[in-house]
């Protein structure tokens, strides 16, 4: 309905001749987006606490930019070699050098060696490179497992426990391992549950209500609620981000006003268009440039539509998301 | 509906004559409100109402075509913010920015470059659409400039607040090219040069406030073919104004802002690629419809374009692909068949998963009515008789002499029934997530 002012009181506008002075069509929301703070004592910082549409709200709300690294960087493509040296194969030494090149807000570790059916890394080695990492670094954490949800479980419950009053982000709990890690991670260690779902508004809801249920504070979750690169099915992330958003604000659903987080660093550097060297696609030009192009377009498309706290791989994407965050917050 | 009987009904004499049809004033206005009789058929409606009551039953947002020939193309008409609501109907144009300052080597890198870009994306063509050419210093230069880009069938924009200069231009410039434009020191001038060239006026203003007061100024001179510029000074300007120009077209019923817009990434990030990518990408979001960079490579195309392929695509239509034999990475007729759904989503993680094992592979697509793995299996939509009858309707045995058939992890209890019903394939369990793919279409090569 775009029409809904009497025409008759508006006896200015029938005449037809007088200035219509411009007046600004707020949009009034009553939720608001809790606030959720990650890290511990000077290296703390807050995510979330918006109460209109990204940036357009006077409450100082600003997206954290984070940069993610891996103890299995064997996939990565080769500018992390050139810019991270021998540091790549030791998770601490890479975690201060990915802060120091790229001044990123926070730090996202994947402990994707833990992987059964990948090198099946065990647990303990998991949480002393977590341990060794939290160690290297002044910024606040985000330790993601291997996506298999039953070592997950048992990975981030041991992460929780040996970073107990570092307040780092478990990343992620999903249907199936939510009950260990919202029960060890965010209620016996005090640490934050991170609600990961797929790119679907019911789902992300659902795990949202699991987790209060089981006893997580609602300000002690954030939610991953999927993303995908850009060019390949990001309508529905960009959709599911506006109506997550609409249905915290607008309708003021409690369920739903959890801060989001969101991880592009694997999705736009897994694409071919991040992929292919250039010997195998000569036409496209330097993959580096192709990479961040993917990187940034990806994440500043997630910082519009609502995410509190962006992901990406490389230091110049970091730079970048930094640049556009505070760029619009003037 | 969008506007109430009860609105026309003030408008009549309340004399209920008949005249139009109807019993009475109050039967005719509640139909015209529906759309269903013209209010034309009251006489005694006066003209001045007839008017404002035509302008408040228009769209909110002016649709506006720019460019002639093979290069027109529609910017405006939306009628919702979030895509979500109801399709974004026309999709944002990309520009570069060319200017007569360049040297003739400089014009033609730039313009070896533009050829360049020009590539099939999922069956659309992806190019710059428009070229902006900034006024500097020589005139004659300009214009063969804005002739030379008119003549490689691109929109041509021709950027300068001088009205003499844009008048020379613009006549070599074809028919709806944008002129970019007019400022509150040339209006009438600027208004008189588009007027005469047909041409799309680019309204740029030193705030919001006067932005909204110019436009008006030259709705009054009589011209409403116009697009408006969110700014230059800074991103946060450009952003707030960006928004509030379309929020106030499309919910204040503000027909002042219901234009296309145009964003200067190149002026808020100059000399910065990688930031006008992250400009561009959020105005792609939020409501830019011309966005301009310094120059697009590929780096910024691919991104870019396969946002914008996204965003203006019907929410409506189920997220599904075509079912059918889809090839990576350059099979050569001995490569494995994956399997999976038609639920967009999954196929383009898994599609992005192959391209990323650079394994040469083909992936069959049944009809799983477009849900994800596991909704469809239980759904009955992807049990092994749909499988089956995919890969022998479709010959996947003649397409490749390799026999392997890979099913995702999550259905491995369909492997038996499919290898008694496909006993020349060897069916295979894939991984359990997309993410595995790469590593086991590897060791499968091995
Ligand atoms: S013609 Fe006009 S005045 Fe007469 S009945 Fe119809 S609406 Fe009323």
């Amino acid at each position: 309905m775009y029409f809904e002012i009497n025409i008759l009181k508006k006896g200015n506008r029938l005449g037809g001749n007088k200035k219509m002075p411009y007046k600004k069509a707020e949009q009034k929301f009553s939720g608001k987006i809790n606030t959720c703070e990650i890290g511990a004592g000077d290296a703390a910082i807050t995510i979330g606490g918006e109460n209109s549409l990204p940036f357009l709200g006077s409450e100082g709300f600003k997206t954290a930019v984070g940069i993610a690294i891996t103890d299995s960087p064997e996939d990565w493509a080769e500018c992390f070699g050139t810019i991270y040296g021998d540091d790549l194969n030791n998770p601490a030494a890479f975690a201060k050098a990915a802060i120091e090149k790229s001044g990123a807000d926070f730090l996202l570790l994947k402990l994707a060696s833990a992987d059964p059916n990948g090198a099946n890394n065990a647990v303990e080695n998991c949480v002393a490179t977590a341990v060794a990492v939290e160690a290297a670094v002044n910024v606040p954490l985000v330790i993601e497992g291997c996506k298999n949800a039953e070592k997950d479980a048992k990975l981030l419950e041991e992460v929780a426990k040996a970073l107990e009053g570092k307040n780092v982000v478990l990343f992620s709990a999903v249907e199936d391992n939510y009950k260990t890690i919202g029960a060890a991670g965010g209620m016996a260690y005090g640490q934050k549950v991170s609600a990961e779902s797929a790119v679907d508004i019911n789902l992300a809801k659902q795990l949202n209500i699991l987790l209060t249920q089981l006893g997580v504070k609602s300000k002690d979750i954030v939610m991953d609620v999927g993303s995908a690169a850009v060019g390949y099915g990001f309508e529905y992330v960009a959709s599911t981000m506006d109506r997550i958003r609409l249905a915290g604000l607008g309708q003021n659903d409690e369920s739903l006003q959890m801060p989001i987080v969101t991880d592009i660093s694997n999705d736009a550097w897994g694409v071919k268009e991040a992929v292919f060297t250039e010997a195998e696609a000569p036409e496209w030009g330097n993959l580096e440039a192709r990479g961040i192009g993917m990187e940034v377009s990806t994440a500043a498309a997630c910082v519009v539509g609502g995410s509190n706290a962006i992901i990406v791989r490389h230091p110049e994407s970091v730079k970048t998301i930094q640049g556009l965050v505070s760029g619009i917050i003037g | 509906m969008a506007v109430k009987g009860l609105d026309i009904f003030k408008l009549t004499p309340k004399s209920n004559c008949k005249e139009c049809g109807f019993p009475t004033c109050m039967a005719f206005s509640m139909k015209a409100a529906t759309g269903a009789v013209a209010i034309e058929k009251c006489p005694y409606i006066s003209e001045e109402s007839k008017e404002a009551l035509s302008e408040a039953t228009a769209p909110p947002m002016k649709t506006i075509k720019v460019g002639a020939g093979d290069a027109e193309a529609t910017l405006g008409g939306e009628t919702v913010l979030f895509r979500h609501e109801k399709t974004l109907v026309h999709k944002n144009l990309f520009a570069v920015e060319l200017s007569d300052a360049m040297s003739d080597a400089e014009v033609d890198a730039a313009c070896a470059k533009l050829e360049k870009i020009n590539y099939d994306r999922i069956g659309e063509m992806m190019f710059v659409e428009v070229v902006g050419v900034r006024f500097a210093a020589d005139q004659d230069k300009f214009v063969a400039l804005v002739k030379k880009v008119a003549d490689c069938g691109k929109i041509p924009m021709i950027i300068t607040v001088d009205a003499e200069v844009a008048k020379a231009a613009v006549a070599v410039a074809g028919a709806k090219a944008i002129i970019m434009g007019a400022t509150k020191d040339n209006t009438e001038a600027m208004v008189e040069v588009a007027k005469a060239a047909d041409a799309v006026l680019g309204v740029t203003a030193d705030s919001i406030e006067a932005l909204h007061d110019l436009v008006e100024a030259i709705e009054k001179l009589g011209y409403k073919n116009l697009i408006l510029n969110v700014g230059e000074a800074s991103i946060k300007e450009a952003y707030a104004n960006a928004i509030a120009i379309r929020t106030s077209a499309i919910k204040g019923n503000d027909r002042t802002f219901g234009y296309p817009s145009i964003v200067f990434t190149n002026k808020l990030a100059p000399g910065n690629i990688n930031l006008q990518i992250a400009l561009a990408s959020a105005f792609v979001l939020r409501y830019g419809s011309i966005i301009v960079l310094e120059e697009m490579d590929f780096n910024a195309a691919l991104p870019l374009f396969g946002l914008r392929q996204n965003i203006f695509t019907d929410p409506q239509k189920p997220m599904r692909v075509e079912p059918k034999v889809y090839e990576f990475n350059k099979p050569t007729g001995t490569d494995p068949v994956l399997v999976t759904v038609d639920f967009a989503l999954s196929y383009f993680v898994v599609a992005g998963e192959i391209e990323r094992s650079k394994v040469p592979a083909y992936l069959a697509i049944p009809d799983a009515g477009g849900y994800s793995v596991l909704t469809a299996w239980a759904a009955g939509k992807f049990g092994s008789n749909v499988i089956a009858n995919f890969i022998k309707e479709n010959n996947v045995a003649d397409l490749t002499t390799s026999r392997k058939l890979i099913l995702p992890g999550k259905v491995a209890v369909l492997q038996g029934d499919l290898a008694e019903l496909l006993p020349e394939w060897e069916v295979v369990v894939g991984p359990n997530e997309a993410m595995q793919i790469p590593k086991f279409l590897r060791d499968l090569q091995a």
